[in-house]
């Protein structure tokens, strides 16, 4: 069967939160099928990158396995945060979508 | 059918619905099982901003919508002996008290018991240069100046302890959000506090209501994906804790939204970080092990949550008047708009490196690119916009000067007449904000209490 290439966005979703100047996205495929294809090809590299425009500093992914789902934790991204960021969402809280744009190979 | 008690949250945040708590009310009722209601009011800065309201007033600084919260919903909690449990006390517990008293007397409710919560407010009580700061906000610039507010986030126990002497209310300021439901869930089972693992459900319970609708489709739809009922009547959440620890999900009655394992899953893991270690006062929450199941239409049962021994220390947020913050905006629409907003973004850059002041700005182009942009605007620089037709400009500034914040927005508002054709509706606004830096407490340092307001 032929490789087919998506947007994150059609087999996953994704919830961004808060805290200080870290960001928390979870991402939690539709279907438990495309889970290994998150798991080897979501890395918190590619988070990274697709967060370095912010400045972020580092990026940590948290596997749950049980819930078939990961954690990213993106720290410094949020040019200050909720205190002193300059952003018109100040919480970062559509970047969750941001990171949907990702593209995965299922 | 195991003993339970239910939860019922009515708010996620100040400012959230009012109307909410409601339905909840009348389906805790009909459920005909132990209930307690919970409104989660306090984000990060709130209770600052109620400091600066008791500082103007002695008796403000507690939530302002208290009044329209409780009114339409006080005398069938007090009838059906529905204790309230909330933070809504903020920077002045006491004072709402008073106010809940005066609203009972209102509605001819004799004999309430109102219990504060005490022991959060650490301001001018504990030296900050002596406690360790919070390892996210490292790379903050730490204020020299005095703290307007600092609290600790404290934990269930005082909670617990006001119930069990009868308390129909418990009002309290800063607790750990998950407090306000492990303190009835503890207190009804008359779990040990060592229990971990039951400490740990309880707790997951307490996280997954405490944001209010997040859980039952709030912040959740995305049309064509993840689609949700009736948004516009979302119901809020109810808790059902088993004895054996055991949580169900499930939501007001007759009411819009959705509960599901992707709703549930979502929230789960909000505002978690390591999801092994989810720190609390109370217990240290290990969500890994967790198993969710739809037991039923918008209902959805949790097992596996597993506790650690609580930390040692506690967080503390402490608050800091900011620098003055400054948004204006101006709109081109039709043809080339594009072209002409990046112009006036141009105008208004150049205007802004001639001051000679010292401020940090940022400008978007709302319809282009801006949410998901840094301040340097690395994304628009490759975004093409010959094909757009609706952008505002927005100039957002941050500054320790009133004045040179207030100058900009003048710019802005001089792009009326001396910017781009056809630039309309230059909305300005300035305030000033409030910045938070979180430290760790030793709680030995920490002491809480409850005493119940007397009736006058």
């Amino acid at each position: 069967m032929a490789n087919l290439i998506v947007k994150l966005h059609d087999i996953a979703h994704a919830r961004a939160g808060d805290k200080g100047n870290r960001l928390n996205i979870s991402l939690i495929p539709y279907d438990g099928t495309h889970w290994p294809a998150l798991l080897e090809q979501i890395t918190a590299e590619k988070v990274h990158q697709c967060f370095m425009h912010r400045g972020a500093t580092h990026v940590q992914r948290y596997e749950l396995h049980n819930l078939k789902a990961l954690n990213f934790v993106i720290d410094n991204v949020l040019e200050g945060g909720v205190n002193s960021s300059l952003n018109l969402d100040k919480h970062g809280k559509s970047n969750s979508f941001r990171l949907l744009d990702l593209e995965v190979t299922i | 059918m195991a003993e339970s008690i239910l939860i019922g949250c009515g708010a996620g945040f100040s400012g959230d619905r009012v109307d909410a708590a409601q339905a909840i009310v009348k389906t805790l009722i009909s459920r005909q099982k132990k209930s307690v209601l919970i409104f989660e009011m306090l984000a990060e800065r709130t209770l600052a901003l109620g400091q600066l309201a008791k500082n103007q007033n002695a008796q403000l600084g507690y939530e302002p919508l208290l009044e329209d919260i409780l009114t339409p919903i006080l005398k069938d909690c007090v009838a059906h002996h529905i204790p309230i449990v909330s933070n809504f006390g903020a920077a002045n517990p006491s004072g709402a008290a008073r106010l809940i008293q005066k609203l009972a007397k209102e509605q001819d409710i004799h004999h309430l018991k109102i219990a504060v919560i005490e022991g959060d407010d650490i301001l001018n009580k504990i030296n900050l240069s002596e406690l360790q700061i919070w390892e996210g906000d490292l790379e903050l610039s730490i204020s020299a100046d005095d703290p307007i507010a600092a609290n600790v986030y404290i934990g269930a126990e005082s909670i617990a302890q006001a119930l069990t002497q009868g308390a129909q209310i418990v009002v309290t300021g800063r607790v750990a959000d998950p407090a306000l439901t492990v303190g009835p869930v503890v207190e009804h089972f008359d779990w040990g506090w060592q229990d971990w693992d039951k400490i740990a459900a309880a707790t997951m319970a307490g996280h997954l209501l405490e944001c209010g609708s997040q859980v039952t489709g709030g912040y959740f739809a995305d049309p064509g994906y993840k689609d949700v009922p009736d948004l516009a009547n979302v119901g809020f959440p109810i808790a059902e804790i088993f004895e054996d620890g055991r949580v169900i999900i499930s939501k007001a009655d007759n009411t819009g939204g959705l509960v599901s394992i992707q709703t549930v899953k979502e929230q789960l893991l909000y505002e978690i970080h390591d999801p092994a270690n989810y720190y609390t006062p109370d217990v240290i929450l290990d969500i890994t092990q967790v198993a969710l199941t739809e037991t039923g239409h918008n209902q959805v049962e949790l097992t596996g949550a597993k506790g650690k021994p609580r930390p040692d220390t506690l967080k503390a947020t402490v608050s800091f008047m900011g620098s003055w913050f400054g948004e204006g905006e101006i709109s081109y629409a039709g043809q080339n708009a594009g072209n002409r907003a990046k112009l006036a973004a141009n105008v208004l850059k150049e205007r802004a490196d001639k001051l000679d002041a010292r401020f940090d700005y940022r400008l978007d182009l709302i319809g282009a690119v801006s949410v998901l942009d840094s301040n340097k605007a690395d994304l628009l620089a490759s975004m093409p916009l010959n094909q757009l037709t609706d952008v505002r400009v927005r100039m957002a500034v941050n500054g320790a000067d009133k004045k040179n914040v207030e100058r900009l927005m003048n710019e802005v508002n001089a792009l009326y007449c001396c910017g781009p054709a056809g630039g309309g509706g230059v909305r300005t606004s300035v305030k000033s904000s409030v910045r938070t830096v979180s430290y760790l407490v030793p709680r030995s340092l920490i002491s809480t209490h409850f005493h119940f307001i007397q009736e006058n």
